[in-house]
């Protein structure tokens, strides 16, 4: 009979701590999954100002129609795609670009004293500031569940309900990975 | 990484005990002195007690819901929308994202030409960043970053909360020692010795003593204690800054500009200076670790955030931290230091060479610093297409201006 109560007893702590598990996972999931969306919500914002930033810098910058096409075509490339991995890698091209732009744009004093384009250049810096803040904050949660769902004994739980280890959101931006030197002056 | 404000929690917890036994100490005392002096009992320690705590409790209560008001109020901030200065407004919600907080703070700016930033609001959800306009003509986007992701650290460590207890127990402190010694003074000691023995009076002359040293000490041990803890939180709001805006070089340059300029902000005072990005009442001597200071010194903030190596996780910060002092510590508790990831820098936007706030001149710096506090007072701004600009304070009532210098006919939007 006491052996029969302790394995009733074993079995419901087993239980209890399961579902503890599961819901963390679930949790853990599900802020992912938030952190997705503010990274998407900040990629939309992006995608909607190019247009207007064209428009603006159109008159201008005639010589350089080659760095507008690009920025055009992986503007739409970013649009169309649907998985985290694709989206990396159309966002990668699209940041390089307006980058490019961004140097470019020393070269038309004019263009940097109009005031339209200053607020337009400041939405933008602010717009890619976002992606990338709320990037980092997306890869912390994709480690703290991509963690648990590998570590043992959460992994057992994890395989059994299917849960799959999520990408990371990396954009291609060589200039980001590189540490910079602090100067000391 | 947010276990940090657990943990942050415990350590502040025994320097706040601390400052609860002197508050205890001193209602004690003072409970004591003016029981026996108007009814001649005996046990008024135990009244001067409660006495105390009711005093911090009502402190307590007025900073907890009307703190952040007062704050903003003594401190002439106004609140803007996101036209006035879409740049800070911008800085201000990168950070929001940074630290994943649920709701957007509100932002304010200080009609003041200081350079100065404060946080305000007990919990995340109602929380305020203010900067002076001073702060915002003087700073370039990376550096005004640095100094936003301080002050939201110093909301995600829920800083606020912690000061404001603190604040309000060092006040309770400070107002009972006042009202003690100063009764000494005045009252003197006549009615006190009518029924007691010489035995009994020595007793007291000495407990007398006594209590006069710790109404003197007393607040001064307080407030050393409160400031031990400020200077805790500004280590570690730096260090949060680090993680959240992932450019150390913004903040410590931010900081060097804003300690190369000698101006006294008015509107605070010792006990909210620990909300301000510098010390607002110090702005030499910053050599010196002073114990007497609730910011540590600039220069040795400056050093470590530019001794960072490797990456922008809070474990950098440390070693930075543990080189400059020279030292092992603890800074940043083991639970803290968990996350394990690699947080890499960010690269700075502004170009040095093409950055206006540098090449600005003083006196272009002081007319945006002008321009923008004008606004703040309901000034309306025409730029005239001849190159003139037309302020106009809110009192001028006509739909219309004739520039003074082209005769064009301005129509003035009501």
């Amino acid at each position: 009979m006491p052996y029969f109560l302790i394995f009733i007893a074993i079995i419901v702590i087993m239980g209890f701590y399961f579902v503890s598990v599961y819901n963390s996972l679930i949790k853990l999931k599900n802020a992912v999954k938030n952190a997705w969306s503010q990274i998407d919500v900040q990629l939309k914002r992006r995608h909607d100002l190019i247009p207007n930033l064209i428009e603006t810098v159109k008159g201008y910058m005639i010589h350089e129609r080659q760095t507008m096409e690009n920025i055009t075509k992986y503007r739409s490339q970013a649009m169309d795609a649907n998985t985290v991995g694709e989206k990396s890698a159309a966002e990668g091209l699209l940041s390089g670009a307006l980058g490019q732009l961004r140097i470019q744009v020393e070269n038309y004093p004019d263009l940097k004293a109009n005031q339209n384009f200053l607020a337009l250049q400041e939405e933008l810096t602010s717009t890619e500031n976002k992606i990338s803040f709320s990037r980092q904050a997306y890869n912390d949660q994709v480690l703290f569940f991509n963690n648990k769902i590998q570590m043992f004994p959460s992994n057992i739980i994890a395989g059994m309900f299917n849960f799959n280890v999520e990408e990371f959101f990396e954009i291609e931006n060589k200039a980001e990975k590189e540490v910079p030197k602090v100067s000391f002056s | 990484m947010w276990e940090l404000i657990e943990s942050n929690k415990r350590k502040s917890i025994i320097v706040f005990i601390g400052m609860g036994i002197l508050l205890i100490l001193i209602g004690y005392v003072f409970g004591n002195y003016f029981v026996q002096r108007y009814s001649g009992s005996d046990n008024g320690g135990l009244f001067g007690i409660l006495a105390a705590l009711v005093l911090w409790a009502i402190l307590s209560l007025v900073g907890y819901f009307a703190g952040s008001k007062i704050l903003l109020s003594v401190s002439g901030a106004q609140e803007v929308s996101q036209d006035m200065h879409p740049q800070l407004f911008n800085v201000v919600e990168e950070m929001r994202i940074a630290a994943s907080l649920p709701a957007m703070p509100k932002v304010y700016i200080i009609p003041e030409t200081a350079p100065n930033a404060f946080a305000t609001g007990i919990k995340p959800e109602n929380s305020a960043i203010a900067v002076t306009a001073g702060l915002l003509g003087k700073l370039n986007r990376d550096e005004l970053q640095g100094v936003v992701a301080h002050e939201m650290s110093h909301i995600l460590n829920r800083d606020i909360l912690l000061m404001t207890f603190a604040g309000t127990m060092l006040g309770a402190i400070s107002l009972m020692s006042e009202v003690f010694t100063r009764s000494l003074w005045f009252g003197g000691g006549s009615r006190y010795k009518s029924k007691s023995s010489d035995k009994d009076g020595q007793a007291q002359i000495i407990f007398m003593i006594l209590s006069i040293i710790l109404a003197i000490i007393g607040p001064i041990m307080a407030q050393l204690l409160y400031f031990a803890i400020s200077r805790k939180r500004e280590y570690l709001a730096d260090a949060t800054a680090v993680r959240l805006s992932r450019y150390p070089e913004g903040l410590a340059s931010a900081l060097e500009k804003i300690s190369n300029t000698n101006q006294d902000f008015k509107a605070a005072n010792k006990v909210t200076a620990p909300m301000y990005i510098v010390n607002p009442l110090k702005h030499n001597g910053m050599k010196l670790s002073d114990i007497t200071s609730t910011h540590p010194p600039i220069s040795e903030r400056i050093r470590i955030l530019r001794s960072i190596q490797n990456g922008a996780n809070l474990l950098n910060y440390q070693q930075a931290f543990d080189k400059v002092k020279n030292k092992k510590s603890n800074l940043i508790p083991n639970s803290g230091l968990k996350d394990s990831l690699v947080i890499p820098f960010r690269q700075a936007l502004t170009n040095i060479q093409t950055d206006e706030k540098s090449i600005q001149t003083k006196a272009e710096s002081k007319r945006e610093v002008g321009d923008l506090i004008m606004n703040l007072n309901d000034y309306k701004i025409i730029d005239c297409s001849c190159g003139i600009r037309i302020k106009l304070s809110p009192n001028y009532k006509k739909d219309s201006v004739i520039c003074p210098r082209c005769k064009r006919n301005h129509k003035l939007k009501s």
